[in-house]
């Protein structure tokens, strides 16, 4: 342990490495956790296959490189589209059923649904470790006196992060529809007596979920690699996200993303990096109870 | 006849008639024994999930401590506490030699001793997590089993990731074995079902249901909800122990994310259980849990390589279609057999 | 009505009749085995698999096996382990008891084949695995065990010996070479680690990085950016597939310069076909490869088999040992059972244990605990996107290309 935090000091650029690989982590975390929370937000939907959709959108990617030739970056579109359609067919079969059913309900049912979607990559693609590589080059600098290579890809990812996150911003802002998914997580009832199909933007925003899912799985495959049965991972880390930073609260999202990214860099570093997954639940755990503590004082629970 | 004798006497001839079964059919006594291991599951996850209105996805934690526990305990018995650290590090390199006497004392001793700490863990962790409600206990009881079972697997006293072999059962006879773990799991199901059953029908279940139906206005009417709350968990930790113990006896060799915490399987197989056969009824998680293992040993058998895929289907068939199950059915059709007095003028009132 | 119940009954008789009159011609004989079909062993559960059907099937081609006069066709029925050994012990039970299977095949994976030993030899079902290195199974006593591979703490020896070598060679003391470990954390690989930390102590080497892995690694950047600091001689890698895989990506990306990088399950990973020239001078220790000069009257010489496989299997660019000593330890059975005569538990056990065979795979000779002791690891070397042989010397074909700075 201490030897950990000695490294932390004599080698100063691990600092950096960190922080920066905090960065990368988080911003994926993030695209997939702001998912959980739209979803969450608008439908009361706590969707334990949030991970298993990031998966999906990863296998996707590889898909199409290695059987099609395409490039990953600009596969991220095609996969983004072909993620909607699934999540609408997600909706209309399982989905729909457990919106006005009790919460552990809606639990329960997407997590019967991350295990077909788990087997379904497994007997489709096969359960081997798979990566799409992108012909992308790497960007070298020293900084306190250490060497740092980031792969540029890892930089392209966060833009591109940013650039779906930007887009779903304006789309939810401006346009009529993003307005009626934000009337009817406000109040569904109200919603749906001025008119608005209720339905459709419950589909709507599930695929909409799915596609950022999708594009959170594109890049895992680019910038690290994907494996049939790694959803839970990603699902525990949204659910830390979301259950941190509260719904409809973006930069409260972004935050906890890189966060938890710097979070697990360092406790990897100086607890060991057996224990790098125990961080991560521990932080739900902590979070959890933190929030409570914070509500009694008001004689309130979480609910 | 009260309810509670009556259901008593159910449970007695369903133990006798498997006890026949495993007599005639002793090739399928594994597959009994982890069935009465099933209905422990789902019964000990419906005292709270079901009468408490508390749906936990972390119950099987005190299967995975109560399983290291009793082993830990084993191995201190043969080697002293000093020992252990040498018995794990060698990761199943050392032959354990050991009587049959010896065995069973230590297996007995182990599970009590496990049955015993789990009940102090949840009293500990119920102090916390029993304050949450609805899908945050069902996300932070996750949330806590996963950070157990990563502890655990990076604990190198106990095994670490690389597991720990167990003294295996001496007996000449090679089916002695899976006789004597039949014989545990059914006298262990036989005394939780016939504790759950009575404590259910008491005050004490009383005030579970009301905690259920509504928490606040029960705390209103000076129920001390906490305290009950953590009773209850107490009771399905202790039985959830026992089972892990014997458990990890039956299976030889433990290990950490697989065997001893397995979230993903047993962890959820109980709730599906539960709510297959019905939540909230004494009988609903001994019918789903042993309807649930025949289709599951069925499914693993004849649909190789689709058999998650068929679980995953079932799971959400019956969460969004059958979310009474199969007792709650059947409770509604017929309320007398489940003692439920429906007053004339109410039905009236309500018709 | 009543006619068509007949016009029913008689065909299923006709068809009863039928299907006797072909088991009649052709005894079957079923081999049972657990193995990882899901969870996180799938990857080598399913080479495993490959391996056990291609020999099975060659040898049914070639009429079964000769069992005291009678030819036998093999048969194998697997269930499904889930990676998980509780579920692999009951799984056992079920081949012997309900099944009645009398010989068993192996699971994959150390974790899996010490929960299954303990039932097969309480029962005195004779079992040949080839997936379950550690040392501590043949520890135990076990009379029905049989493995046909080399046991863990095997796997990098070599490769700490000659890296020990180079660097006296070089003018320099063993002991001040710098070793990095990142290790899974499950059986078997803590299990390498072991031999590894013993290894290394033999020359004084200093351990300066140790990390055990977990279960859901997708990243190991963390423990990368440690060597990257810490500037270790030495990385040792082991976490089945996905380890290898992880490992091979992160290094390159990270562009790390370590003199000497060795990791298990390269080919089972793909890593050359995955990552190019990337992974070229890393150390693969293997129990097989396809250019050793081994060879046997049914596959012929190991290259032979290699061929065989990728025309069989699709998308092997290297052919993983898994799949080699899956398809030797059915070799020894048919080997053994005709060598038996008979089908008797205790018979075919001796003559297991009396096996001296020269298969593709390697010799195959069982010590008294049951361990195969014929047949050496390979450590090959990536070199211009090609495996090559650096140790033993015997086979080796090209020198390793190493240097400490």
């Amino acid at each position: 342990m201490w030897q950990g935090i000695e490294m932390l000091f004599q080698h100063p650029s691990v600092n950096v490495k960190y922080i920066l690989d905090g960065l990368f982590f988080g911003s994926i975390f993030a695209l997939a956790a702001y998912g959980l929370a739209l979803v969450w937000g608008v439908m009361n939907l706590k969707n334990l296959a949030q991970g298993d959709l990031v998966i999906l959108g990863g296998y996707f990617t590889w898909y199409f490189q290695s059987a099609l030739g395409w490039n990953p970056i600009l596969t991220l579109p095609i996969v983004m589209f072909i993620m909607f359609f699934f999540g609408w067919a997600m909706y209309a079969l399982v989905v729909k059923w457990v919106i006005d059913k009790d919460l552990f309900t809606s639990l329960l049912a997407t997590f019967g649904l991350a295990l077909v979607i788990q087997q379904f990559i497994n007997l489709v693609f096969g359960p081997e470790t798979q990566t799409a590589v992108s012909e992308l080059g790497k960007i070298k600098f020293y900084l306190f006196g250490g060497r740092i290579v980031v792969p540029e890809i890892r930089v392209v990812g966060v833009l591109l992060c940013a650039a779906v996150a930007v887009a779903l911003i304006v789309f939810m802002k401006r346009s009529r529809t993003g307005q009626a998914i934000r009337a009817t997580a406000q109040d569904a009832r109200a919603a749906k007596v001025m008119g608005i199909n209720t339905d459709r933007v419950y589909a709507l925003t599930f695929s909409i979920n799915s596609a950022i899912c999708g594009a959170a799985g594109a890049l895992v495959a680019m910038m690290f690699l994907v494996q049939p049965f790694y959803g839970i991972t990603y699902s525990i880390r949204s659910f830390v996200i979301v259950t941190a930073a509260g719904l409809g609260n973006l930069p409260g999202v972004i935050t906890a993303a890189f966060g938890l990214g710097v979070l697990e860099g360092y406790a990897n570093n100086i607890l060991g990096a057996s224990y790098q997954q125990f961080i991560v639940v521990f932080a739900l755990v902590v979070v959890l109870v933190w929030r409570m503590i914070r509500l009694r004082k008001a004689r309130m629970v979480l609910e | 006849m009260s309810i509670y004798k009556r259901d008593l006497m159910i449970y007695v001839g369903i133990s006798i008639f498997s006890i026949v079964l495993a007599l005639v059919f002793p090739a399928y006594i594994t597959q009994i024994a982890v069935m009465f291991l099933m209905v422990i599951l789902a019964q000990t996850w419906d005292l709270q999930g079901g009468q408490m209105g508390y749906n936990s996805l972390g119950n099987i934690m005190f299967f995975g401590i109560g399983m290291y526990v009793s082993a830990i305990i084993q191995i201190a018995m043969l080697y002293g506490w000093g020992g252990v650290g040498e018995y794990t590090s060698a990761s199943g390199s050392i032959k354990v030699e050991i009587i049959k006497s010896n065995y069973l004392y230590g297996m007995f001793i182990g599970a009590f001793a496990a049955g015993i700490i789990c009940v102090l863990f949840a009293f500990v962790f119920g102090q916390i997590f029993l304050l949450f409600r609805g899908p945050y206990f069902a996300i932070g009881t996750l949330g806590m089993v996963l950070a157990v079972a990563e502890l655990v697997s990076s604990w190198e006293w106990v095994g670490a990731g690389g597991g720990l072999s167990l003294p295996v059962y001496p007996a000449e006879d090679p089916t002695e074995s899976g006789r004597l773990y039949f014989y545990c799991f059914l006298a262990i199901s036989a005394i939780c079902f016939a504790f759950i059953s009575w404590v259910v029908s008491t005050r004490f279940g009383l005030a579970l249901n009301a905690i259920r139906d509504d928490e606040a206005k029960a705390e209103a009417m000076g129920i001390r909800t906490l305290r009950y709350k953590v009773s209850s968990w107490m009771i399905s930790a202790f039985f959830l122990g026992l089972a892990g113990a014997i458990f990890g006896n039956m299976s030889n060799f433990i290990e950490p994310l697989e065997v001893a915490f397995p979230t993903i399987t047993f962890g959820v197989f109980m709730v599906v259980m539960a709510l297959l056969g019905g939540k909230g009824t004494v009988w609903g998680p001994v019918v789903g849990a042993v309807i649930f293992h025949i289709i599951k040993e069925t499914t693993w058998t004849y649909m190789l390589g689709y058999q998650w895929v068929a679980l995953g289907l079932l799971i959400i068939v019956i969460v969004i279609f059958f979310n009474q199950g199969i007792m709650g059915s059947l409770a509604e059709r017929y309320p007398h057999w489940f003692g439920i007095k429906i007053e004339e003028d109410a039905e009236e009132a309500t018709s | 009505m009543k006619l068509t119940t007949k016009a029913l009954s008689f065909t299923i008789g006709a068809a009863a009749l039928a299907f006797a009159g072909i088991a009649s011609a052709q005894e079957t004989l079923t081999l049972g085995s657990a193995i990882s079909l899901t969870g996180k062993y799938a990857t080598n559960g399913v080479h495993a698999q490959n391996g056990y059907e291609i020999a099975k099937d060659l040898i049914n081609k070639g009429g079964g096996v000769d069992i005291g006069g009678t030819k036998y066709m093999l048969e194998i029925k697997y269930y499904d382990d889930e990676s998980t050994p509780a579920r692999g012990a009951q799984l056992a039970e079920r081949l012997i008891n309900q099944d009645g299977v009398e010989f068993m095949l192996g699971p994959y994976s150390s974790g899996l084949t010490k929960a299954i030993a303990p039932v097969t030899e309480k029962y005195g079902v004779p079992m040949i695995e080839a997936e379950g290195a550690s040392r501590s199974l043949f520890t135990q006593g076990y009379k029905y065990l049989f493995a046909v591979l080399s046991t863990s703490e095997q796997y990098l020896a070599s490769a700490i010996a000659l890296a020990a070598e180079k660097a006296e060679s070089e003018g320099k003391d063993p002991s001040t070479l710098k070793v990095a470990l990142a290790f899974e954390n499950d059986p078997f690989s803590l299990d390498v680690r072991a031999g590894v930390i013993d290894d290394a102590a033999k020359y004084g080497m200093q351990i300066i990085i140790d990390d055990k892995l977990p279960r859901d690694l997708s990243d190991m950047s963390a423990t990368l950016t440690k060597v990257e600091a810490l500037q270790p001689d030495m990385l040792i890698i082991s976490g089945h597939s996905k380890g290898a895989a992880t490992a091979a990506r992160q290094i390159a990306e990270l562009e790390l310069e370590i003199p000497m990088v060795a990791m298990t399950h390269c080919e089972a990973a793909k890593i050359i076909g995955k990552f190019g020239a990337s992974t070229n001078n890393y150390f693969c220790p293997t129990q097989w490869a396809e250019t050793l000069t081994y060879s046997d009257s049914l596959f012929g010489t190991a290259a032979e088999f290699d061929a065989l496989f990728k025309a069989t299997f699709d998308g092997y660019k290297n052919v993983p040992y898994q799949s080699a000593q899956a398809a030797a330890a059915v070799m020894v059975w048919a080997d053994a059972l005709s060598r038996a005569g008979s089908l008797d538990q205790d018979v075919v056990r001796d003559a297991i244990a009396a096996t001296e065979m020269e298969t593709f795979y390697g010799n195959i000779k069982f010590s008294e605990a049951g361990n195969n002791i014929a047949k050496p690891m390979v450590l090959r070397q990536i070199q211009n996107g090609e495996y090559a042989v650096v140790a033993p010397s015997k086979w080796a074909s090209a020198e390793p290309n190493l240097t400490f700075k």
